[in-house]
């Protein structure tokens, strides 16, 4: 359009169809974008509910005994297959009382072994170690293994479910 | 022959494509550019596209389920026609990508390419190199063993270290609190929808830069860039005597990047695809998660810290290297290009392949971790089948020390190699040390007895230099 041509009038026209424009554009974009950013960040808000799940019957472990039990997560979806499965090492050391801990490492989440003959947990990745109740005894991790809640009831052993214990600062 | 001739001329008539794309085929690039030097850019973009080919193929019987990648791997790898050599040349393409891409930027910094006009070349270039760094992690996870599993969850444990946000990113990484259900197709979505699509975007943009600002002419000492003058310059040189990109220039890409694509079938189908470990598991707790080889250098950059640095490093090292990285064209975009009158560039570029390789080197023996799978030491090296030296050498192999300590070649690398300890300290030190410990070392003060203490004390004596008469 030649700028003499133009008046007000048609600016102003011009003026309210480029804001229409642009403000018809931003709020489809943000209608579509809630439901979208909204679903990709729900794992971060949507906790699942901390379950117990029974790992064996009480008369099966050995008082003294540091045993890795298996079983399923706060969350197992139809299609997870053995990613469900979580772990974590199990000690009887009362008649009654039990001891759970995490299997990932304080330091970088990698699955620490128990060593029977030294009662030591040791780390496969940068050489981390804890003692047997879970403190650190060398190596990086920065503090001791996370512990998981356990219980008896009914003649069987019960772990709560927890999320991945993840060191932060 | 006449028909396929008189179609060309329909097709071009009504999409005027030669008439399109003739003129940049053809555009003149400085003849010192057409050079043996300048082959690395295209051949990155050739192995992306063997990428691209091989990826669609794997995606064709891909399940990126967590209960069923698995198995759709071991049929891809064992049962489909050809279904190893692609899955071989996907992961060996993915090896050369990132090795060109180096080489790439190594060339591109020597020759100070990023210099004037050419900022945006170079800033472009760095998002494609994070891209193709996080292709390659989410590549290693959709293969979706048991490595890829744990590799996640470190991956998460690294992203938790980041202040305040850190919990939220390592639960976006594993797409909840827990490996599972919803972890894999997260990283497939990243690894097939996401950053292809970002990859895409930005070589479009970085190549459409070359073709906007022109390649850039093999610098020579002395002629240093000038803003104000350099655009004439160019192109008045490039007029001058300047060859036409295509086939002039192009025919080096071709021959290499032929060169790259048969290597990397070759290999593909000689070695094959990396072995799929044990199933993706969590509570399979025998695994040491060790990154594919170019990131091995970084893993052992994190496992040679100081523990009490390590949270910053993990976090703020890349962000640093990568704002440094992004900035270099704002730090020094004038001057001189050739690497002979840039000594710090190429002191910059040797210190960095130097430290690389060798971080790389221990990474690939990791010293730092225990050895679980180390051969106890034998009744020949402990010298004795009975009594307290017998019997410190048994604890020696079941406590643990073997794991951390070498002697006479068997056992880990972690602490001190103990085969002449006897030389070097005294009973009393011996003991005090196996009870307390120290900074890499757990106290055994309360897990071994007595007896069992001062039995390793006694046997630990014993190795001492030129002891060949315990029967060593
Ligand atoms: S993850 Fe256990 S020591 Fe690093």
């Amino acid at each position: 359009m030649n700028e003499k041509t133009k008046t007000s009038d048609e600016c102003s026209r011009r003026q309210f169809f480029t804001h229409l424009s642009i403000t018809l554009g931003s709020i489809a974009a943000v209608m579509i974008g809630i439901p979208i950013i909204g679903s990709i960040l729900a794992p971060i808000v949507k906790k699942p509910k901390p379950d117990w799940r029974p790992v064996g019957a009480v008369k099966n472990f050995t008082i003294g005994d540091t045993v890795k039990v298996t079983f399923v997560d706060a969350s197992p979806l139809p299609w997870s297959g053995v990613t469900a499965e979580t772990a974590a090492w199990l000690r009887r050391t009362q008649e009654e009382e039990f001891m759970a801990f995490s299997v990932n490492c304080a330091h970088l989440g990698c699955p620490v072994r128990w060593v029977a003959g030294a009662k030591l947990f040791m780390c496969p990745c940068h050489g981390g170690v804890y003692y047997s109740d879970g403190s650190v005894a060398a190596g990086p991790p920065p503090r001791g293994l996370y512990k998981y809640p356990v219980r008896v009831k009914n003649g069987q052993v019960e772990i709560k479910t927890s999320p991945i214990p993840i060191t932060t600062v | 022959m006449r028909f396929l001739r008189s179609a060309w001329y329909w097709f071009d008539d009504r999409t005027g494509i030669a008439g399109a794309l003739g003129p940049i085929a053809q555009h003149a690039v400085p003849r010192n550019s057409a050079s043996w030097f300048y082959v690395f850019g295209s051949a990155t973009l050739f192995a992306f596209l063997l990428q691209v080919a091989t990826g669609v193929t794997l995606a064709f019987m891909y399940v990126p389920s967590a209960g069923e990648a698995y198995q759709s791997l071991e049929f891809i790898t064992n049962q489909t026609t050809f279904g190893r050599i692609v899955r071989g040349m996907h992961n060996w393409g993915a090896s050369a990508m990132i090795l060109l891409v180096g080489i790439h930027m190594i060339r591109v910094y020597m020759t100070a390419a990023y210099k004037f006009p050419r900022e945006m070349h170079w800033i472009t270039g760095v998002v494609l190199l994070a891209l193709t760094v996080v292709m390659g992690f989410t590549g290693q996870v959709v293969r979706w063993d048991q490595t890829a599993v744990w590799s996640t969850i470190v991956a998460s444990e690294q992203a938790g270290r980041i202040p305040f946000i850190g919990a939220w990113v390592a639960d976006f990484i594993i797409g909840g609190e827990t490996v599972g259900g919803t972890t894999l197709s997260r990283m497939f979505a990243y690894h097939v929808f996401i950053i292809p699509a970002l990859l895409f975007i930005f070589i479009g943009f970085h190549l459409y830069l070359v073709i906007k600002n022109g390649i850039s002419e093999f610098p020579k000492a002395g002629e240093p860039v000038d803003p104000a003058t350099y655009r004439e310059k160019y192109e008045s040189m490039v007029k001058r005597d300047g060859v036409a990109f295509w086939p002039d220039a192009a025919w080096r890409d071709m021959v290499f990047g032929f060169i790259v694509i048969t290597t990397i079938l070759l290999i593909a189908i000689i070695i094959g695809p990396p072995n799929l470990g044990p199933p993706p598991n969590p509570s399979n707790i025998d695994a040491l998660p060790v990154p594919d080889w170019y990131f091995i250098f970084y893993f052992a950059f994190l496992a040679l810290m100081p523990p009490s640095m390590e949270t910053y490093l993990m976090v703020f090292g890349p962000l640093v290297v990568g704002l440094l990285l992004f900035m270099l064209p704002f730090i020094s975009n004038r001057g001189e290009r050739s690497p002979l009158r840039r000594p710090w560039a190429v002191a910059i570029v040797a210190l960095t392949i130097a430290s690389i390789s060798g971080l790389w080197a221990i990474g690939i023996s990791s010293p730092w971790s225990p050895h679980f799978h180390a051969k106890p030491l034998t009744v020949e090296i402990i010298g004795a089948d009975s009594g307290a030296i017998y019997r410190g050498g048994m604890n020696f192999n079941e406590k643990g020390c073997l794991y951390c300590h070498t002697i006479d070649g068997h056992g880990g690398e972690r602490g001190p190699n103990l085969s002449y300890i006897g030389d070097r300290l005294s009973t009393n030190e011996l003991t005090w040390r196996i009870m307390n410990g120290g900074l890499n070392m757990p106290g055994f003060g309360g897990t071994l007895s007595n007896q069992e203490l001062n039995d390793l004390v006694i046997f630990l004596k014993t190795r001492k230099k030129g002891n060949e008469n315990t029967g060593r």
